[in-house]
């Protein structure tokens, strides 16, 4: 077996490249190469936690959003009814307004025409009185020759037109 | 055994020690080479990897979990450590099986099937956890040959089994890796020879009945190797942050 049999003549020249070797190994790649290739490994740890937490974040952001925005839909909307509710309210107040004063205008209308009416009514009855004791003076003188008077006449017509 | 054998290829000689370039220096250059370029492969630091990219990220990510989940947050330190000698170990294997042996007058070479390397590497691991040890907690450290709860009247025999079990480490680390590496190679030999010299037989059915079995074998013995150079790797630096975990944090 080379490995004993030569052991004695290739020690130190094994041992002198070994230590050559592995010295390059672990100073060169061990302590050289291998922490910048942890530190890139470790950089794309962190960035990803990182993103992690941003895109937490942003998500909890976007829920109170939400709901913040559904809040201000709801207080909108609550808003827009009622104005809608106060605008109905006063128009139907301003009908009911104008109704009543058309109402009463009309009314004040009416009694006067009916005031108008009930002179115009009483005008005739006295006018038609005075010609009935006029025409009753003069049927009275024709037939009978007698005069009546004026006052008579009228008395009589009088208590004719309420007998009826 | 010709592949085991170590020759060199220039001469050199400093303070009177023999330190010729041999093959054996070669393929360590090899490797070291092999594992700059794998590195440097993963080194563009884009946040979204390429593909070598992410394969060099995974290696080191699985250096980086066994010590850390060894040794505790502690281990970050020993990680350049742990990650060096697996990442020789295993190149080293993996160089070894590589077929260099079919371009003609080439030969392939093992470094790890050295029991000078292997031993040089348990003493490397071994000889951190001494210093770590000593360095952090002191005379206090030789607490570790009395674990918790040891009975009075076993106070002779337990430290003297915890300080064997402690000084055969370095054994067991190199010889573990040198045998495995060894009894593959010979073994792929042998099944190797079997298939050249059956036929080569006079005989035309040896080849048929001889052969074309050991080539079939051959090919998952192969499989079962690479399997092998992947797991001794492994097991040596899951072993050495074991060991630096006694000497980090008792126990």
């Amino acid at each position: 077996m080379p490995q004993i049999a030569q052991i004695l003549e290739t020690y130190a020249s094994q041992a002198f490249w070994l230590l050559i070797v592995f010295g390059l190994i672990y100073f060169v790649i061990g302590r050289g190469m291998l922490p910048k290739i942890e530190a890139t490994v470790d950089a794309r740890d962190r960035k990803i936690a990182d993103d992690l937490v941003a895109a937490e974040r942003a998500k909890a952001e976007a829920l109170t959003m939400e709901g913040s925005s559904s809040a201000d839909l709801m207080a909108a909307r609550a808003a827009a009814q009622a104005e809608a509710a106060a605008a109905k309210a006063k128009a139907a107040k301003d009908a009911e307004n104008r109704l009543a004063k058309a109402d009463a205008e009309i009314g004040a209308k009416l009694a006067e025409a009916e005031g108008g009416i009930a002179k115009a009514r009483a005008t005739a009855m006295a006018s038609i009185e005075a010609m009935a004791s006029e025409a009753a003076a003069d049927i009275v003188a024709k037939v009978s020759g007698a005069k009546v008077t004026a006052a008579q006449a009228a008395t009589a017509v009088k208590t004719v037109m309420a007998n009826g | 055994m010709h592949q085991f054998q170590i020759e060199p290829i220039a001469h050199l000689t400093l303070g009177g020690y023999d330190i010729s370039f041999t093959n054996s220096s070669l393929f360590m250059l090899l490797v070291l080479g092999a594992i700059w370029v794998f590195m440097a492969g993963g080194m563009k630091g884009a946040i979204v990897p390429g593909r070598w990219q992410a394969a060099v990220e995974s290696v080191t990510g699985f250096i980086n979990n066994m010590v850390s989940s060894s040794v505790g947050p502690e281990g970050k330190a020993y990680v350049p450590l742990v990650f060096s000698l697996f990442m020789f170990i295993l190149v080293a294997n993996f160089m070894g099986m590589m077929p260099f042996g079919i371009v003609p007058g080439v030969h392939g070479f093992t470094v790890t099937s050295h029991l000078t390397v292997t031993a040089i590497l348990a003493i490397m691991s071994f000889g951190t956890v001494l210093v770590v040890g000593l360095w952090r907690h002191g005379f206090h450290f030789f607490a570790l040959f009395v674990p918790h709860g040891t009975p009075w009247w076993l106070m002779w025999l337990i430290p003297a089994i915890e300080l064997f079990s402690f000084l055969i480490r370095p054994f067991s680390l190199a010889l573990r890796l040198f045998v495995a590496m060894t009894a593959g190679h010979v073994l792929m030999k042998v099944l190797a020879g079997f298939v050249i010299n059956g036929l080569n037989a006079e005989a035309a059915w040896v080849g048929a009945v001889v052969s074309l079995p050991s080539f079939i074998l051959m090919i998952g013995i192969t499989l079962l190797e690479l399997l092998v150079c992947a797991i001794q790797a492994y097991v040596f630096a899951l072993l050495t942050s074991l060991y630096i975990n006694d000497a980090v944090n008792l126990h």
